[in-house]
């Protein structure tokens, strides 16, 4: 499911060098613990949305990041552990992780003055999951039942709303999934299952364009193109009361650009420094640098849907070709320390991150290579091609990648690039390639279950490998079942050790965060999502 | 002259027809779903998907979708782009903000690119011409993001004089800075056709003819031979203008300036074919203007010149 917003993930799988990222628990912090004044406002680097600012709508960093702020759900995640934590609910409550009874807390209104009630959710959902109303992230509601009435597979939705949600009073709600999903209250974080008000479903397309939400900010203006500016919502009821005046997003076309005005104190936080930065970032900013783990990964994917490479003795050829990548030596030179080696599936910081379950697989050893890649009758050809976009910096460690395996094992390799991100995805998804692709995962929400189930179960919607193993299936369907998170979290640790035996992709390496702030603010900090903690953010008087 | 004039439109309609034509379909025929790039890397779901393929129009044949756009077109309908904005607004945000920039870097090029070619024509040989020749190879040789990347990095990163980046694309005064690295290179050229063509007419009869008449220094340049030799630099400028405003992406890139090239850049990056077909649209427009103003003033500056 898309978490990541377009523009992100065309960053992530394009712009190798600097972008995306996993892990929660910012650091980073402030220089200095001058006094701040919480009526100023601070500039975030941008890019211009590229929806209406509805919260079912914003999928890409530009219109997500200013949605987030705008629109508070019943839960989110907290930016220094990653944990899911209450907001507008008081509780959301199960006994058979189908049935989830949500209590609300009173006192939070809209923008515009209106109580936000169990009503707003409903009609909020209902509306969003509806095919009919185009919102990109539709498909976030599929768990909630009677969404194919809504969301048919195809033709006109029957109905306008989902038989799982009933409405008990102002303050109380039931969310009745079809199947058992234990980890749902860790979706209801994601901005999608923001509430709306009433005046929003008489003009949806107005308010896209002047949203009125339930967030720490509220709406002032949207200049196309220029900037966005929020302000302070003074009857905020969050458990993050916000620091500063309010967030203006100033949209940029390049990151250099950015870059050049944060050195010069014309924009205060950035998203993530050029890559032609990255080597000098840290002497530049000094304790304004930033580096911080993110919540994504790096891998390379096999093709499995191909004769070539089914078969348990493939396996062996797989794990080899991971023993032959060199993780430490290219993530310190070609990609200068902005990404850390992996040594799982599940990026570094998230719930149910367990370091080393990939073991000896994602360890150098050149010999070990060569004897397992024997072991399981070599690679086809003795050849092999990594399919990447070539819009994205990934060229360097790719060439790197392949030298490493060439003179580990002998094995030829040569990367095959694709003009751009869209052909690349075009490619991979139409199985239009041989052999190994450049693939990777941004999380939607900081749960392990999303890096595997979303990506290796049987049938997954971003499944691009063709991976299919009754084991690992059978295991996180458990796992679906279990009756707490941390029940959920370890089962599914269990399904991804059967990821080391089979290695239908190879993790390569986490993202990070490589961003930096301003003299003008402090008490900087970025979440797993490479997001700052916007309301922590304090200006200086 | 009216004659001309109306000829030169009528034959501007197949001209724009065709033009557009091209362009609606090469862009349709850029790899990769447009609606489905909405969902990035991760897999669209096929339903709404489907909703919004009907939404956009993508769910009927390229020629019937051809044909739609041409009857919008006609009416004046741009289309939308994919997240549900009018192209007309989009077009209408970026070209003021091009529109500025290029006359900006199109009046620095034109005066201070014919006055260096006028000194360095009349002075062949000599220091001054000299160094115009060195000076306008260098800018030549730079290729402009180079350029930009110093003019920020000096004058506003070490001297603080500006800032590092357009904080107002409608400000006139900040787009100065990013006007001057785009029309650098056309300086060069300019300064360089101008040189030739004055260095050339200064052997013309009617040169002669004019200092032997006796007119004053003054009236002899100004009139009789800076005019003559502007045809050259005339039509250089001409398509200069054109270019000018299909926008610079570079330099729009690297003082984030939001102009058409910016705009374009996005749009061809989401595979926004309604978007980028717009935009071309006025462009073509844009360059058939001044192709025909550009023939117009032949007329003006030479007289022996004259349309039918």
């Amino acid at each position: 499911m898309p978490a990541g917003t377009r523009v992100r993930w065309a960053v992530v799988s394009a712009t190798s060098v600097a972008l995306v990222a996993t892990g929660c628990g910012g650091n980073g912090g402030g220089s200095g613990g001058g006094s701040s004044d919480t009526s100023k406002t601070f500039t975030y680097q941008s890019s211009e949305p590229q929806n209406p600012l509805q919260p079912a709508n914003a999928n890409e960093v530009g219109g997500g990041r200013i949605v987030q702020n705008l629109f508070k759900g019943l839960a989110d995640y907290d930016p220094s552990s990653g944990k899911l934590r209450m907001q507008a609910a008081d509780k959301i409550d199960t006994s058979d992780a189908q049935t989830y009874n949500v209590t609300l807390k009173s006192g939070w209104t809209f923008h515009d003055g209106t109580a936000v009630t169990s009503k707003s959710f409903v009609d909020a959902w209902n509306w969003a999951a509806s095919t009919k109303n185009n919102q990109i992230n539709s498909s976030w509601f599929a768990d909630i039942e009677g969404y194919a009435d809504v969301h048919p597979a195809s033709g006109n939705p029957t109905k306008d709303t989902m038989s799982g949600l009933t409405v008990q009073d102002d303050t109380h709600f039931t969310i009745k999934l079809s199947n058992k999903v234990s980890y749902f209250p860790y979706k209801l974080g994601y901005v999608a299952f923001s509430p709306l008000p009433e005046g929003f479903f008489k003009d949806p397309a107005g308010y896209g364009q002047k949203p009125v939400g339930n967030g720490p900010y509220e709406f002032v203006s949207w200049d196309h193109n220029s900037q966005v500016v929020t302000k302070t919502f003074a009857n905020y009821q969050g458990v993050d009361k916000p620091k500063n005046g309010g967030v203006v997003f100033k949209m940029y076309t390049t990151a250099e650009a950015a870059y050049a005005d944060l050195q010069s104190n014309n924009l205060d936080v950035m998203d993530q420094v050029p890559p032609s930065a990255l080597a000098n970032y840290k002497n530049d900013l000094g304790d304004r640098a930033i580096d911080a783990p993110q919540g994504g990964i790096q891998n390379v994917g096999f093709t499995l849907y191909q004769a070539d490479w089914q078969g348990q003795d493939k396996a062996k050829v797989r794990q080899g070709l991971s023993m032959a990548i060199d993780r430490d030596t290219i993530t310190k030179t070609v990609l200068q320390g902005s990404r850390k080696p992996a040594t799982a599936w599940v990026a570094e910081g998230v719930e149910g991150y367990k370091s080393g379950t990939c073991g000896d697989f994602c360890t150098y050893n050149a010999d070990k290579a060569k004897q397992l890649i024997q072991e399981g009758g070599g690679v086809p050809g003795n050849s092999i091609k990594i399919t990447y976009n070539a819009d994205g910096g990934h060229k360097e460690w790719v060439d790197a990648v392949c030298n490493s395996i060439r003179q580990a094992t002998g094995v030829n390799c040569a990367g095959d690039p694709k003009t751009d991100f869209k052909t690349a995805r075009a490619a991979i998804t139409g199985h239009q390639i041989n052999g190994l692709f450049r693939t990777g995962w941004v999380q939607d929400y900081p749960l392990n279950a999303n890096f595997l189930a979303d990506v290796y179960r049987t049938g997954a919607a971003s499944n691009d490998t063709g991976y299919s193993s009754p084991e690992f299936d059978k295991l996180a369907n458990e796992a679906d079942q279990a009756s707490s998170i941390q029940d959920t979290a370890t089962g599914y640790q269990k399904a991804e050790e059967q990821l080391a035996i089979d290695m239908p992709a190879i993790p390569l390496w986490y993202y990070r965060t490589n961003s930096g702030f301003s003299t003008k603010v402090q008490n900087v900090t970025f979440d797993s999502f490479g997001n700052p903690a916007w309301t922590q953010v304090e200006v200086k008087g | 002259m009216g004659r001309f004039v109306a000829r030169r439109l009528l034959q501007m309609i197949p001209v724009f027809l065709g033009t557009v034509t091209i362009i609606f379909f090469m862009t349709r025929m850029l790899p990769g779903d447009p609606a489905a790039a909405m969902w990035g890397d991760k897999a669209a779901d096929p339903a709404q998907l489907a909703a919004f393929k009907h939404r956009m129009g993508l769910d009927v044949s390229i020629g019937r979708q051809y044909l739609n756009y041409m009857g919008d077109l006609l009416t004046g309908n741009f289309g939308e782009t994919m997240a549900g904005r009018k192209v007309i607004d989009v077009i209408g945000e970026a070209l003021p903000v091009t529109v500025r920039l290029a006359l900006l870097a199109f009046v620095f090029e034109l005066v201070v690119g014919v006055t260096i070619g006028l000194f360095s024509g009349l002075r062949r040989g000599k220091a001054f011409d000299k160094s115009a020749l060195v000076l306008t190879l260098l800018l030549i040789s730079i290729p402009v993001p180079v350029l930009g990347f110093i003019f920020q990095n000096v004058f506003a990163i070490q001297l603080k004089w500006i800032t590092p980046t357009v904080q107002d694309s409608m400000n006139l005064g900040q787009l100065i800075l990013p006007a001057v690295v785009l029309g650098s290179i056309s300086l060069a050229y300019v300064a360089r056709l101008t040189r030739t063509s004055i260095a050339e007419n200064l052997k013309a009869d009617y040169m002669r003819t004019a200092v032997a008449k006796g007119l004053p220094r003054r009236k002899v340049i100004g009139t009789h031979l800076l005019r003559n030799s502007m045809i050259p630099v005339v039509t250089f400028l001409g398509t200069d203008l054109g270019a000018l405003m299909g926008g610079a992406i570079v330099t729009e890139g690297i003082f984030n300036v939001k102009g058409v090239g910016n705009a374009l850049y996005h749009a061809i990056n989401l595979n926004e074919g309604a978007t980028v077909s717009g935009f071309v649209v006025v462009l073509v427009l844009v360059y058939l203007a001044a192709s025909l103003i550009v023939d117009l003033l032949y007329a003006v500056l030479d007289p022996r010149i004259r349309y039918a």
